[in-house]
């Protein structure tokens, strides 16, 4: 038990908490100003309900014993045997910290598919919809990278949630966007974003939270943690800049939202890698994902799905880079528990992240069509065209987000 | 020269927009309102207590046109902006006594 990682791993599970609130700000500065509490009550009210689900159940199936390399057994059901003495496996910290870090992540993913499905979606259809998902897709996926499944057998490289968190949400929103098709109006009039400046903020929130996110992976106050806080830090910084560079060719003005979006798309793209790779493959992976998440973002026009906050283009396209970069830039010499990448001469890693990038699409993507569709039978998951025209806030929450 | 006041809902603005200008309108002012007429509004939850808002958000319309157009442009409107409910809004008509455009000084057709 070591008293720095054990503060180091609890300070970055707080850091990893405030991201939710950054991206309820993040999606609600993107929505109309009449959806803006629906959309911050889709990422805020998840550190609610995962939480307590988290604690009762997903913990165990995501880390207890392993099931035939598929799931988690019943061993911390009720976070029986989590207690202050370390985990197995994880010797430095109490194994309370380890679970409550882990669970900041499993109430930002689902938070993330939000965005999909933004200014449309009935909030009981939500919660059933964000429970069954946890327990369906987030925890069997948790396991198979972290918890000694399949994928962590196999050697697919994924530090800090490339696939568990960014893959997994973007193909979830992917069926998020196909099965509750357009909003009312899409494509006809105009959907501007109404607060700009929250969005800026949320990006700034998520940015600083994400140095827990990555940086606390390495579960340890250690030179692992600080390569990973600086390829971080610097793969952000360098999409931020690519995407407006990108834009601004593009449609001849560098934008506030093309700013804060390139941030998060570098962010997301370094997560898999960044325990793995060293400062100058980070600012390369920066650059090239800004540059791709502005193509993916304007790709939704192209295939006409409402995919609403861009999750599919900027999550799940730049989680996808992430990992297949993961397997052409890692290398031993930052982290002797990964691997050589294709640049190291080991090509065969690219093909490991290419079958974990294949599976995860797959898997996520048909089993939230399926809960989808489960839900939508049970309760609805689709607002009527009047409460969606009058908002969620009034039709879903009766309240207002700004009063004139 | 007519002055033809629409309020309506927000969400039809596009509609009436594009059907009109179809028909050869070339300008309008537009605002967002808000009113009450047989349409009720809603209710908002602070804290447990109720509050009737009676207030519903709606959008304004105004644009000016010769008297010959008057009637089409009328009828285009209730046609786009009708769902047959409650709420659909109201469209005003008043005679304009003078046009000025400000830049040209051009006034009455010309400067509509």
């Amino acid at each position: 038990m070591n008293a720095a990682d054990t503060a180091f791993v609890l300070i970055s599970a707080a850091l990893v908490l405030i991201m939710t609130p950054g991206l309820g700000l993040f999606y609600g500065g993107m929505v109309r100003g009449k959806n803006v509490l629906g959309t911050l009550m889709h990422s805020n009210i998840l550190i609610g309900t995962v939480s307590v689900l988290w604690a009762i159940a997903g913990y165990s199936l995501a880390f207890g014993g392993d099931i035939g390399g598929l799931i988690g057994n019943f061993d911390y059901l009720f976070l029986k045997d989590v207690g202050m003495t370390a985990k197995e496996g994880v010797d430095n910290i109490p194994h309370l910290a380890f679970m409550i870090f882990q669970c900041m992540f499993a109430v930002i993913t689902p938070a993330l598919i939000t965005g999909a499905f933004a200014e449309r979606i009935k909030f009981s259809g939500f919660l059933l919809f964000t429970t069954l998902w946890l327990f369906v897709v987030y925890c069997p996926m948790a396991h198979w990278v972290w918890g000694g499944g399949w994928m962590a057998k196999m050697g697919a490289l994924d530090f800090a949630g490339g696939a568990v968190v960014h893959m997994s949400s973007g193909a979830s929103a992917l069926a998020a966007a196909l099965y509750l098709g357009k909003r009312h109006g899409y494509g006809k009039q105009a959907f501007i974003p109404h607060n700009l400046p929250l969005t800026i903020l949320g990006a700034g929130l998520l940015w600083f939270g994400w140095f827990g996110f990555n940086a606390g992976s390495a579960l340890a106050a250690n030179g692992l943690a600080a390569s990973a806080f600086v390829t971080t830090h610097l793969a952000a910084a360098a999409a931020a800049v690519s995407w407006i560079v990108v834009e601004w060719f593009h449609r001849g003005k560098p934008t506030t939202l093309g700013m804060a979006s390139g941030a998060v798309a570098g962010l997301v793209a370094i997560t898999p890698a960044a325990g793995f790779v060293g400062p100058m493959p980070a600012i390369i992976m920066g650059l090239i994902a800004g540059g791709l998440c502005y193509g993916g973002v304007l790709l939704k026009g192209v295939l006409k799905y409402d995919d609403a906050l861009d999750v599919v283009g900027i999550h799940g396209l730049g989680g996808t880079f992430g990992a297949l970069a993961t397997g052409v830039f890692c290398s031993k010499a930052v982290n002797e528990l990964g691997a050589d990448g294709l640049i190291y001469g080991n090509a065969h890693q690219v093909w490991i992240q290419f079958i974990s990038i294949v599976a995860t699409w797959g898997f996520c993507f048909v089993m939230s069509l399926i809960l989808f569709k489960v839900v939508d039978l049970m309760v609805g998951i689709r607002v009527s065209v009047d409460d969606e025209t009058k908002g969620l806030d009034v039709s879903q929450h009766s309240e207002v987000g700004y009063q004139l | 020269m007519k002055k033809i006041e629409v309020i309506t809902r927000p969400y039809k603005l596009d509609e009436i927009k594009e059907k009109l200008t179809t028909i050869g309108i070339k300008g309008m002012t537009v605002s967002e309102v808000k009113g009450f007429g047989r349409q009720r509004g809603h209710t908002e939850v602070y804290r447990g207590a109720e509050y009737q808002v009676d207030f519903v958000p709606k959008v304004k319309m105004e644009l000016v046109v010769e008297d010959g157009l008057a009637a089409e442009v009328i009828k285009t409107i209730q046609a786009a902006a009708q769902t047959g409910e409650v709420g659909d809004g109201k469209i005003f008509v008043t005679t304009v006594d003078e046009v000025i455009r400000i830049r040209t000084g051009e006034t009455g057709n010309a400067a509509v």
